[in-house]
């Protein structure tokens, strides 16, 4: 049997992790059993498996918190081959490098023929990644895990999980409406079967939102079209991991081997050039950028062009400039101090800034949190949101609780089981403490208070009938605790009305009570973050009495 | 001759001017068309989808039973054995909809949603009593997915064959529920189109109404803002009760939550009863379970007094055909 050409291997590879990914990304959600007994829920499926093998996760993790959360270890899985290969995975593995060589493969106004050979020659500016993972990588040091912005796991999580994927949905939702509520029951009927068929493929469990989703998509279509214009724009010049990659493959033992005899310059090894390497002959390849697709040995009529063990040709490794190196290290001891010389880190905290059960205190969070989405991608509840300011700038894209989209739930911990860096610690639904299935916890996680506005309050404000806040505290004895009161209503008739009163040693600040109150628009009541246990001074009881 | 010019000959110019004709007709044909119907948007009227589920009453028969024993599934039998058989209730070929409580995020033990155990003994019976499908929902408070799971409901009924559903945003229909205050509400659809409901609610503690019981449990087939349903609580249920009339009624006190309901959550709310209440009169099964497990009065549960002026049944129930057993 003949040996598959190593670029449809190298296909085959792309397309099985691709697709590995969508379906870990798509299974980033419970979806509930009819089968499963009573037991506790936990995700079937490792979803955040790829953050494990990257090895940029991995660093700034470790550079973060001085040791390496659950799971990271794997990431040498990708880092030391890349030490004797040098960057297969950008060719072969990283779902986001095949989105983007899948859209580079389009040929445009603006790349084609002699054009595309000369985008496809090596540009100084590709050495761009380097600085910016120089520049990010010391802003983790200093406390800010801001290279989650950038890490290409953590944008491809966000922009599909938080923004492309509720799109299709939106839009297949609306196109199985129209079919099924048709008048002719056959075109029901394909709706139906059209939607058992996606609902099991596709479609979520309901349509989610999220706040921010539309930037997202766009961030990530224009990351996209890029490709258009210059081939795998993304990977050559801005990916850090790319870039580290980059770095580590600098002792690669395999190399590219031009064989300068058969060259004829006729530059078909630029046509599909991934990496923007220079595998034409007569110039230096350039190590780093390559991404091992193998085009050009495959595209080289005088099969000059071979990778092999050993070569005994001269390569370029990373030419950083020293300058631009002392930039990217000024930029990253300047950056962490720049955003926190605002109040909002420090003193004067965002009081909406819910953070989700088991995340660390703000200091720990920010620093780990890499700002993929896994946590926002897998709530049932639709409760997490990126955040746009509400943790400051340097908190962009974190998890924030919004009590009035959705609670958080009281026996899930689902976000805390997704989340790759520990910035949510992972914790069971006993250590949660919110249901009592195994007698009362002592040390509930809170999330913060609840408050009231007695002026929107119907008990309060208008002498009717109401409790649902109360109906729906999940707490045993419950924060929320009702007074009877004598009232006079509007037309001066004498009435008795329980009014809600709110017990903070007991509140654990999961927002049922917000999500639940009947008043629509800007609820009677609102959850806010004092009171949150991860934090030691965001309190407001001297004593908080144990639940 | 000019070298741009064209010859146009008469044919040619005809066939453009009718070109240009037919364009302007059509456009202003479509325009007048259009002006024609153009309205303010209304909403799309609610459905008149009322329906009673009742059986015949029947002299040879209890009007409720009352059955204390040790296996919930075994309480199931023999309350409705004693109220004469699931035949009584369930005709060959009915499409059956079973309502338990599957409101909240909570295990059996908690006491917050319906005993699995009982739901999937009445899901079993009206299998074997020929229904055509028996369907198990529930518009749950928490999210569907945990509360469906983790109460063993969806579990327990799917295993002996009911079509258990989640409720779905999709799946609701705005419905003229013909009360005297509710009107136009989204039902689940579920509701809509069956021959026979069967409400297993659990009693619970309430802090508006002191106790949720049977008629509460319609709460569970509606979405909108419900919630704004505790405004007129009294009302809200009977109007409910008067849409749904369901076939049979069996309360679940095999558990009951005391305290802190209707959430509860700690299993020092929960008290042991073994017992179920079943019957076709849900006004005294409420009105009995209320005075047994909270002693309540008729007086203090107002709706009780309204579902009587609406002919729902009677809340003396000390006057009811009632069979008590013990096993």
């Amino acid at each position: 049997m003949r040996f598959p050409k190593p670029t449809k291997l190298r296909t085959f590879s792309q397309i099985f992790f691709f697709l590995l990914f969508l379906f870990l990304l798509l299974r980033t959600e419970f979806r509930g059993s009819l089968t499963a007994s009573t037991s506790e829920i936990r995700l079937p499926y490792p979803v955040s498996l790829f953050f494990r093998f990257d090895p940029l996760v991995a660093i700034s993790n470790a550079l973060s918190s001085h040791g390496l959360y659950r799971g990271l270890l794997w990431s040498l899985v990708v880092l030391i081959p890349t030490m004797f290969l040098g960057r297969f995975f950008c060719g072969w593995i990283c779902p986001l490098g095949s989105a983007h060589h899948f859209f580079s493969s389009f040929k445009s106004e603006r790349k084609r023929g002699k054009q595309l050979i000369d985008s496809n020659r090596y540009k100084r500016w590709q050495t761009t990644k380097y600085y910016l993972l120089i520049a990010s990588l010391v802003a983790t040091v200093l406390g800010s895990g801001i290279i989650g912005w950038l890490d290409p796991f953590s944008l491809l999580v966000r922009s599909v999980g938080l923004s492309i994927l509720p799109a299709t949905d939106y839009s297949l939702r609306a196109a199985l409406g129209v079919l099924e509520h048709s008048r002719y029951a056959s075109v029901q009927t394909v709706g139906s079967i059209l939607h058992f068929i996606l609902g099991a493929l596709l479609l979520g469990f309901k349509q989610p939102y999220f706040r921010s989703g539309i930037w997202l998509g766009l961030i990530f279509v224009f990351l996209i079209v890029l490709n258009f214009r210059i081939t795998r724009f993304w990977c050559r010049a801005i990916c850090p991991l790319g870039a580290l990659l980059g770095l580590v493959s600098r002792w690669s033992v395999l190399g590219l081997v031009k064989n300068p005899e058969h060259c004829n310059d006729c530059n078909r090894c630029l046509l599909r050039c991934q990496g923007g390497d220079d595998p034409i002959g007569g110039v230096s390849w350039h190590q780093p950028e390559c991404h091992l697709c193998m085009n050009c040995v495959d595209e080289c009529p005088e099969h000059g062009l071979r990778f092999q063990f050993f070569p005994a040709q001269k390569t370029v490794g990373t030419s950083l400039q020293r300058r631009k190196v002392l930039t990217g290290l000024a930029a990253g001891v300047a950056v962490v101090p720049l955003m926190r010389s605002t109040p909002g880190f420090a003193t004067e905290r965002y009081e909406r800034l819910l953070r989700p059960p088991g995340a660390l205190d703000e200091e720990y969070f920010l620093s780990r949190c890499i700002r993929c989405g896994e946590c926002m991608k897998v709530c049932p509840n639709n409760a997490l949101h990126p955040a746009f300011s509400e943790a400051g700038i340097e908190g962009l894209w974190t998890p924030v609780l919004v009590p009035r989209i959705g609670y958080c739930e009281t026996s899930c911990v689902l976000c805390s089981q997704a989340c790759p860096t520990g910035a949510i610690w992972e914790i069971t639904a006993k250590e949660k403490g919110w249901s009592a299935d195994v007698g009362p916890a002592d040390k509930p996680v809170r999330l913060g208070t609840a408050f009231y506005d007695r002026g929107r309050c119907l008990p309060w404000a208008m002498a009717t009938d109401c409790i649902v806040c109360e109906e729906w505290c999940p707490t045993s004895p419950k924060a929320i605790y009702l007074r009877p009161a004598e009232l006079i209503d509007a037309a001066g008739n004498a009435k008795e009305v329980k009014q809600p009163y709110l017990d903070p040693s007991r509140c654990v600040g999961c927002g049922a009570c917000e999500y639940a109150c009947p008043v629509q628009d800007r609820p009677a009541v609102y959850v806010t973050s004092v009171g949150e246990s991860r934090s030691r001074t965001n309190q407001i009881l001297l004593n908080r009495r144990k639940g | 001759m000019e070298p741009d010019a064209i010859h146009l000959s008469r044919r040619e110019a005809l066939i453009k001017l009718l070109r240009v004709a037919g364009a302007g007709a059509g456009a202003a044909g479509l325009g007048v068309w259009l002006s024609q119907h153009s309205w303010r948007p209304e909403p799309t009227l609610a459905l008149a989808a009322k329906r009673g589920h009742t059986i015949p009453a029947d002299l040879a028969f209890p009007e409720m039973a009352v059955i204390t024993g040790d296996d919930p599934a075994e309480l199931a039998r023999q309350a409705v054995e004693a109220l004469g058989g699931i035949r009584r209730f369930i005709a060959r070929g009915d499409v059956v909809l079973v309502k338990p409580n599957i409101g909240w995020d909570r295990t059996p033990e908690q006491a917050a949603n319906t005993n699995p155990d009982v739901v999937a003994e009445i899901v079993r019976q009206c299998s074997n009593a020929g229904a055509k499908r028996v369907i198990v929902t529930d518009v749950s408070c928490n999210d569907p997915r945990r509360c469906f799971q983790r109460s063993g409901i969806a579990e327990a009924a799917q295993r002996v064959g009911a079509e258990v559903r989640l409720p779905d945003p999709a799946m609701f229909k705005e419905v003229d529920l013909q009360g005297e205050i509710l009107r136009a509400w989204p039902v689940l659809d579920l509701f809509l189109n069956v021959d026979k409901i069967i409400n297993i609610p659990i009693a619970k503690h309430h802090s508006l109404t002191g106790t949720t019981l049977g008629m509460k449990n319609w709460y569970g087939m509606l979405g909108g803002p419900r919630h704004q349903l505790h405004q007129k609580i009294h009302e809200s249920l009977v109007d409910l009760a008067d849409f749904v009339r369901p076939t049979l009624t069996i309360i679940d006190c095999y558990r009951i939550l005391i305290r802190n309901g209707p959430t509860g959550g700690n299993l020092q709310d929960v008290l042991l009863k073994k017992t179920l209440v079943a019957g076709t009169d849900p006004v005294a099964l409420d009105a009995y379970v209320a005075k047994a497990y909270w002693n309540l009065e008729a007086s203090s549960l107002p709706y009780l007094k309204m579902a009587v002026n609406r002919g729902l049944g009677t809340y003396e129930f000390e006057k009811v055909r009632t069979r008590i057993k013990t096993l």
